[in-house]
């Protein structure tokens, strides 16, 4: 191959390798020693660039790459086990950490990342650090770039980062296996962070696009990993997996080409990935169950409504108004009291729905303001242009005032 | 914030088992409660068939079916969140039961410890 190529290839393989190689190093000697994985692969980073810039690229990039972190790792263990037999061994009779060979193929590497995800997943830590914690330890992102991502200055990262690491150190939590019994204990810590990297990406309007689309598309491969494990696999988890696809479909039809959003009722359903909306579809039918073991989660209820919403069907948005109406009634969210107002209005009127959201008890939220907005554009210019104005004052985001900028202007000239 | 129980009596057999318009309408005011983060418990449906509901009296005197001493009988019930019984009130209001001739009793509950 050539040199050139070698500046191109290892952000990518950083990326996709990274994660995985510190989830096999773990695996093998605990997280306790998680620093210790990162220092291996990243010195193996390092030697790669060096000496891929000289040499060219290996004809397996990532081969050679597991094959220089595992004989970091042994050297650094030979040294230590000398180290320890030859000087310590004299003052204390602690247990000596030999190195056993690590074995490196497909299935190792699979079974590490599984068992790190629910490692990494510790209820303990708060939805914040728990989602960079993901993001840095599973997805192998920088600090800057989940810094990036949230608009977050990046000392606070850090320190997000310190309190997660801290607690995934001294949890009891055993990385070398997976047995059922831990499964089940985070299993449900696991589903909601994989739920919240993806609305993450989805939905925040502030930061790095491109970042953000891999963060959706991050969450969704992490997902997929489980669900090629019988282990853990499950309805709910297929639930989810086809609420990221059928959203993932309109991803690229959200934004234009300046990067500011596109309402739902204004995009281009030619840009709607139909391949994803399949999936979804397959996904979907794989998450209901027999008869007997039919579970509703809030996951099948949102995959619901995120169906309908690739779909054409004349009562759709009644169908979307019923499993509103069934997701809030498991949990509360404003977020989802608000699309059932909209719902609401699309199945009876504006009027209708105004007189709902006067309940709703919302009014710190833009959304909130934008909704009432669209509800009063038809009835009352004056109030929908006032409500617009009030969402702008309320909103942090930008391209979201642009947005919303843009309805005033709209309105202003009718 | 209270919480307060919303008990629902119907008196003809044949309401309890309500047509999809129906049970869309009930949904839709259970989940504008909801949106509203003011439902405490989503409550449960009380079976009122034979076979499904007995009345116990005194001196042993057991009856088939629910408890219909004045000609109705309660069909289910939720919980709401509210500051004031008139809050409560207005919620229940709302509700699509007075269209089959239905009452809604609206009682606050104490909550044992």
């Amino acid at each position: 191959m050539e040199k050139e190529h070698s500046k191109e290839l290892l952000p990518h393989l950083f990326r996709q390798e990274h994660a995985k190689m510190i989830a096999v190093l773990c695996s093998h000697f605990g997280l306790k020693h998680i620093e210790l994985a990162e220092d291996f692969v990243s010195d193996t980073f390092l030697k790669a660039s060096e000496l891929w810039a000289i040499e060219g690229i290996p004809e397996n990039p990532t081969a050679w790459l597991y094959t220089v972190a595992k004989n970091k790792t042994r050297d650094y263990f030979k040294h230590l086990s000398v180290f320890e037999s030859k000087i310590t061994h004299e003052f204390s009779s602690r247990e000596i950490t030999y190195f056993k060979e690590i074995e490196i193929d497909n299935t190792t590497i699979t079974d590490s990342q599984l068992a790190m995800i629910f490692a990494v997943c510790n209820p303990i830590n708060s939805k914040e650090s728990q989602i960079c914690l993901a993001l840095q330890i599973l997805c192998g992102f920088s600090v800057e770039e989940i810094s990036n991502a949230f608009l977050v200055p990046k000392e606070t990262i850090k320190k997000r980062l310190f309190r997660a690491r801290k607690n995934l150190r001294n949890d009891h939590f055993k990385i070398t296996q997976l047995d059922e019994r831990s499964i089940l204990e985070r299993y449900d810590t696991v589903l909601k962070t994989l739920y919240l990297l993806f609305n993450e990406g989805y939905y925040s309007k502030s930061g790095n696009q491109l970042i953000r689309k891999e963060l959706c598309l991050e969450a969704l491969r992490l997902a997929l990993l489980l669900n090629q494990n019988t282990l853990t696999d499950s309805l709910q988890l297929n639930a989810l997996i086809a609420l990221m696809c059928f959203q993932s479909s309109r991803l690229e039809a959200r934004t234009d080409q300046f990067g500011d959003s596109i309402l739902y009722e204004n995009q281009n359903r030619a840009l709607w990935d139909q391949s994803l909306i399949d999936k979804g579809n397959y996904f979907l039918v794989n998450a209901c169950g027999t008869k007997d073991s039919n579970q509703v989660t809030k996951y099948h209820l949102e995959a619901g409504i995120a169906y309908w919403h690739t779909s054409n069907d004349e009562h759709k948005w009644q169908h979307i108004l019923h499993f509103y109406n069934q997701l809030l009634v498991i949990e509360y969210s404003p977020m989802a009291a608000l699309n059932r107002t909209f719902a609401l209005a699309k199945v009876h009127s504006c009027k209708k729905a105004i007189k709902e959201a006067s309940k709703l008890g919302l009014e710190n939220n833009s959304y909130f303001h934008a909704l009432c907005g669209y509800l009063y554009a038809e009835e009352d210019i004056a109030q929908a242009i006032n409500n617009y104005t009030k969402a702008i004052e309320h909103s942090n985001s930008e391209s979201e005032k642009k947005t919303l900028k843009r309805e005033v202007g709209r309105l202003m000239t009718r | 914030m209270k919480e307060f129980a919303l008990i629902f009596r119907i008196s003809n057999m044949e309401d309890f088992k309500p047509s999809p318009e129906q049970m869309q309408e009930r949904m839709n005011w259970l989940g504008s409660i909801a949106a509203q983060n003011k439902l405490a418990d989503k409550g449960n449906t009380l079976l009122p068939m034979a076979g499904s509901a007995k009345t116990v009296k005194p001196d042993n005197v057991v009856t088939d079916g629910p408890f219909t001493e004045i000609k109705e009988f309660i069909s289910g019930y939720v919980v709401v969140k509210a500051e004031t019984i008139e809050e409560a009130v207005s919620m229940a209001k709302e509700n699509p039961i007075f269209k089959i001739g239905g009452n809604i009793e609206v009682r606050e509950v104490l909550k044992r410890d």
